[in-house]
């Protein structure tokens, strides 16, 4: 496999070590602020919501509802191409903020895919140091 | 007497393309660029020597553009906010110009989207790249489609779909009256609706064209204005702003920032939406049509099925639209934004032949006020400029 045909994986930066390390542990985790009390993604330090710098990280439930998806059928780089057609999503996590990811286990179908179908994260392993938060149904079909 | 610089009025004199647009592999982007720079001056019958401030979007800043073109700005603005950035530089120019920054501003854009040899490396520690990436979420039809979707299931799936199959047949047809548009073969509904998938919701038909292309514009004072070679283009207002980048943080993806930027524009320009002879909306999706005519507030949220319906932004219909083709049909090099700039112009100008738009108030008289909209990054930034003839 050439360069430019592996799946482009994310390099943790300071600031999200915790995050993927969690992943890795099939843990999601999130940025809380302790003064406007919201939960927000991506994580960082500095609460966008509020500006305040009195944030920690706090463990998600993992549910959420389907807020929206596409289903992508022309692969956007060659590391795709074997993957299409294949689902995109944002999924609204019960603690609030919106998260993009993969839909996994259903059909890439709009008949069976439904905004504001229950889901809950899973993880695929993608290398030894990254697991990647992806989402299915909460109620199989 | 002449007026202080607070008080001209700030004018387009000069605009144009690279000599070649669409398919142009034998031409660098930088090429594009000064190709396109050398044309617009001429349009305008000025001089590389009278261009003393420089703007340009892209992967080159100005620095590479100005050393290129062989000119040293005292006004350098390398405003890079995805493809609305060369109307945001209108507002920039507009600014310095009134400052006495600079006295002609040269806006440029040169891009090989199509053809380039070499592309510019990512970073990978950026959000999107850690967050969105990893999971195929790359690219526009991508990203965009994930907002389509949404405002599919907020305003109904069926509606949605014809607007947009409505917006695509509109564009063809004015593509098929401009002799520069690349795609000026007959579009049927029947066509739109059996394109393959792109990103669902997104046929082929839904996106842009990725082609090579240079644009140019010359911006100046009322009072070089008057000397240039054609009637003066006025900057009547002029606004910019954005609200995310990633389509993932886009606070509602059925509302664009052009819910802000177009009252500002409307409200500096002194006029309203009912005297608007001709709207150049970016159009890097047909979404992004129907998203930016709510926002603009042309109609309100989720009546942009109805406002498209009936072929109403088509040539004879009673809401011009994109009459160079958009990038729909004519050009889509990436950053298309300054080819809103040069149709408008042209248009105000009367230079537009078979597909020429008329004043509302008086049929004899070519548009005399347009509405140009450039929509960036992930639905992200968005600059709306208001220009009228005299």
């Amino acid at each position: 496999m050439t360069q430019a045909e592996q799946r482009p994986l994310p390099v943790p930066q300071p600031e999200s070590d915790f995050y993927w390390e969690k992943c890795r542990q099939h843990e999601l985790w999130l940025r809380r602020c302790n003064e406007c009390q919201q939960a927000y993604f991506y994580p960082r330090e500095i609460c966008p919501h509020c500006f305040s710098r009195n944030t920690a990280w706090v463990k998600a439930s993992g549910r959420g509802t389907l807020y929206t998806y596409a289903i992508v059928y022309r692969p956007p780089t060659p590391a795709f191409r074997d993957r299409v057609p294949y689902v995109v999503a944002l999924v609204e996590l019960e603690e609030g903020p919106r998260m993009p990811t993969n839909l996994v286990g259903i059909e890439p179908d709009p008949a069976r895919i439904k905004i504001g179908m229950p889901v809950v994260v899973d993880f695929e392993d993608v290398s030894e140091a990254i697991s990647l938060p992806v989402f299915r149904p909460a109620n199989p079909a | 007497m002449v007026k202080s610089l607070q008080d001209q009025r700030i004018a387009i004199v000069g605009v144009d393309e690279s000599d070649e647009i669409g398919i142009v592999p034998n031409k660098s982007p930088l090429q594009l660029h000064a190709e396109a720079a050398y044309n617009a001056l001429a349009d305008a019958g000025l001089s590389i020597k009278d261009v003393d401030g420089l703007l340009t979007a892209g992967p080159f800043s100005t620095l590479v553009v100005a050393e290129y073109l062989g000119i040293e700005p005292r006004f350098t603005d390398s405003t890079s906010v995805g493809g609305s950035s060369f109307v945001i530089h209108l507002a920039h120019a507009v600014a310095a110009i009134r400052q006495g920054y600079c006295r002609v501003a040269l806006i440029t854009h040169g891009e090989s989207g199509r053809s380039a040899r070499t592309r510019p490396p990512l970073f990978q520690g950026l959000p999107d790249s850690q967050y969105e990436v990893p999971y195929g979420i790359i690219g526009a039809p991508v990203r965009y489609s994930l907002a389509c979707m949404r405002y599919m299931h907020q305003y109904g799936e069926e509606r949605t779909r014809q607007a947009l199959a409505e917006i695509a047949v509109a564009t063809r047809k004015w593509a098929q009256l401009n002799p520069k548009a690349l795609m000026r073969d007959p579009l049927t509904f029947e066509d739109y609706h059996n394109s393959r998938w792109i990103s669902y919701p997104f046929h082929l038909y839904d996106c842009c064209l990725v082609t090579d292309a240079g644009g140019a514009v010359v911006v100046t004072t009322e009072e070089v204005a008057r000397s240039c070679r054609k009637p003066p283009v006025w900057i009547l207002g002029a606004a910019e702003g954005h609200d995310h980048n990633m389509i993932s943080t886009m606070p509602d993806l059925t509302r664009t920032i052009a819910y802000r930027t177009g009252p500002a524009a409307f409200e500096r320009a002194g006029v309203t939406h009912g005297d608007i002879d001709l709207a150049m909306i970016y159009d890097s999706f047909t979404y992004t049509v129907l998203v930016t005519l709510e926002s603009l507030g042309f109609c309100g949220p989720g009546e942009g099925p109805d406002f498209v319906a009936g072929q109403r932004t088509a040539p004879g219909g009673d809401f011009p639209m994109n009459t160079n083709g958009g990038g729909l049909s004519y050009t889509h090099s990436g950053m298309y934004g300054v080819f809103l700039i040069l149709e408008a112009v042209r248009q105000l100008r009367g230079e537009c032949g078979a597909r020429q738009v008329m004043h509302k108030k008086d049929k004899s008289q070519p548009a005399k006020i347009a509405l140009v909209h450039g929509t960036g990054g992930s639905l992200s930034s968005c600059g709306t400029a208001i220009l009228a003839r005299d």
